[in-house]
């Protein structure tokens, strides 16, 4: 056993309701490894650091090529993807966790509902059904296309709810994702007719838009680069206007 | 708005405006007034005499002081307590501000409230607000201290304060402008920490 291992700390939790403990695992070094394959290895031969059996550690993924979002985990303190995270950028131990800020459901797997609740609430879609062929809609400018399909890229993947010291357990705080697809469906030209509805969702109900506290750690930390406090900002306008039209009275329905 | 909605939009909104207007801009005067200690006793106890025998002047401290200041006060507790402070994790710049916002927010509001009893409610009891009365607060070092404390923390929380009102409202978007406005709000923070500090060391021996 003189080979390289590669050494991880792994904080693991049987289920919602138990306590997180820490467990740690050597592993075989092999090129190329990233979080993922280094949590297969475990999976494939679960024994950890003490050379005792135990259970494979649970975590989820699915695309492998950062665009789907499942994988987010705290990796060496830092909320990111796990596919993405290569072995040989990271400090060992490599001290995994799950985004504690979701309710996590056993070991690094957690529950990523309120995200797809929040885009529910925002209605984060572009409405075209109806009870008769409506035909087709406006063209979207190229330029306009452009712009829009940067902040298409959020995966709802967490890691910005993970890093916002607003989104937690004393807040209800919807978060910076859910607001930047606000700002990307009202500028779509079809979207856009439904404009003051979505602005409304940001107004209306606890831990709306106005929780933002502008720490901008989000933009910071979004994998995707997407210009989160721009939107945040780019909302906080549209809101305004939207909230005087509401009061005094002016053409506020779209 | 209808009635049936949430007034958390609202309250955040109304804080963030009270805090500058008309807060802020009483801190403005208030911090101004004070800055005749520089030119000496008698130009000080003029520039009191004449805040004090303002028109209207109790209509003014509670439409335009007290009532606007305890609102944002007692808001701005539960905006700083409802905050999970990770800047140990994330130690951007913005975070930091962020934080020190809330830091230097309940600092004020004891500072204020402190202040307020040695000051406006020693005058309801018959006190005479005058040159001597700050010279005795601060003839105490640890007074003097904490006044100094008092004061920065102050014109840091309004001018980090004026930067995110640009951002709540709307009015700053883009980073650019985020970032020049964080410039902008820097030297208002240095000026203003500049006239109280000067002021306050004014009174001393």
């Amino acid at each position: 056993m003189s080979e390289k291992t590669i050494q991880l700390v792994i904080k693991r939790q049987v289920d919602q309701n138990s306590e997180p403990y820490e467990e740690k695992f050597d592993l075989p070094y092999r090129p190329n490894m990233n979080v993922i394959s280094a949590l297969m290895e475990i999976r494939r031969n679960p024994v950890n650091a003490e050379g005792k059996a135990t259970t494979a550690v649970a975590w989820d993924a699915s695309c492998l090529e950062e665009v789907c979002g499942a994988c987010s985990m705290i990796i060496n303190g830092k909320p990111r993807q796990s596919c993405t995270a290569l072995i040989d950028q990271l400090e060992q131990p490599i001290r995994l966790e799950p985004m504690h800020t979701f309710p996590v459901l056993r070991d690094l797997t957690v529950d990523r509902s309120r995200m797809f609740d929040s885009l529910k609430r925002v209605k984060a879609w572009v409405p075209i059904d109806g009870t008769y062929d409506l035909g087709p809609g406006p063209r979207m400018p190229e330029a306009k296309r452009q712009w829009a399909y940067e902040l298409s890229k959020c995966m709802t993947c967490g890691v910005c709810l993970q890093a916002c010291p607003n989104v937690n357990s004393k807040s209800d705080f919807i978060g910076p994702a859910a607001i930047s697809q606000v700002r990307l469906f009202n500028a779509h030209p079809t979207g856009a007719m439904h404009k003051a509805e979505r602005l409304e969702t940001l107004i209306d109900g606890d831990g709306g838009l106005a929780a933002c506290g502008n720490s901008q750690n989000c933009v910071e930390s979004c994998p995707k680069g997407i210009p989160l406090t721009t939107s945040i900002a780019a909302m906080n306008r549209a809101t305004t206007l939207q909230s005087f039209k509401n009061f005094f009275g002016s053409d506020n329905t779209a | 708005m209808s009635v049936k909605q949430n007034r958390e939009f609202f309250y955040r909104r109304l804080h963030s405006l009270l805090g500058v207007i008309p807060v802020g801009a009483f801190l403005i005067v208030h911090l101004s007034v004070n800055y005749f200690a520089v030119r000496g006793p008698e130009a000080y106890n003029q520039a009191t005499h004449f805040m004090e025998n303002l028109p209207f002047r109790y209509f003014m401290e509670i439409t335009l002081i007290f009532l606007p200041l305890i609102f944002h006060a007692v808001y701005g507790l539960y905006i700083a307590f409802e905050a999970r402070h990770n800047t140990s994790t994330y130690s951007y710049f913005r975070n930091w501000m962020f934080r020190f916002q809330r830091v230097t927010g309940v600092i004020v509001l004891i500072f204020v409230t402190w202040h307020v009893w040695e000051t406006r409610v020693a005058a309801a009891l018959g006190t005479e607000v005058n040159f001597n009365m700050m010279a005795e607060i601060v003839e105490n070092p640890l007074a003097l201290i904490l006044y100094i404390i008092g004061i920065t923390a102050t014109t840091f929380h309004f001018a980090n304060g004026l930067w995110s009102f640009a951002v709540t409202w709307g009015i700053t978007i883009t980073p650019r402008s985020q970032r020049i406005s964080t410039f902008v709000t820097a030297a208002v923070f240095v000026a203003l920490t500049f006239v109280g500090i000067r002021s306050i060391l004014a009174f001393v021996g």
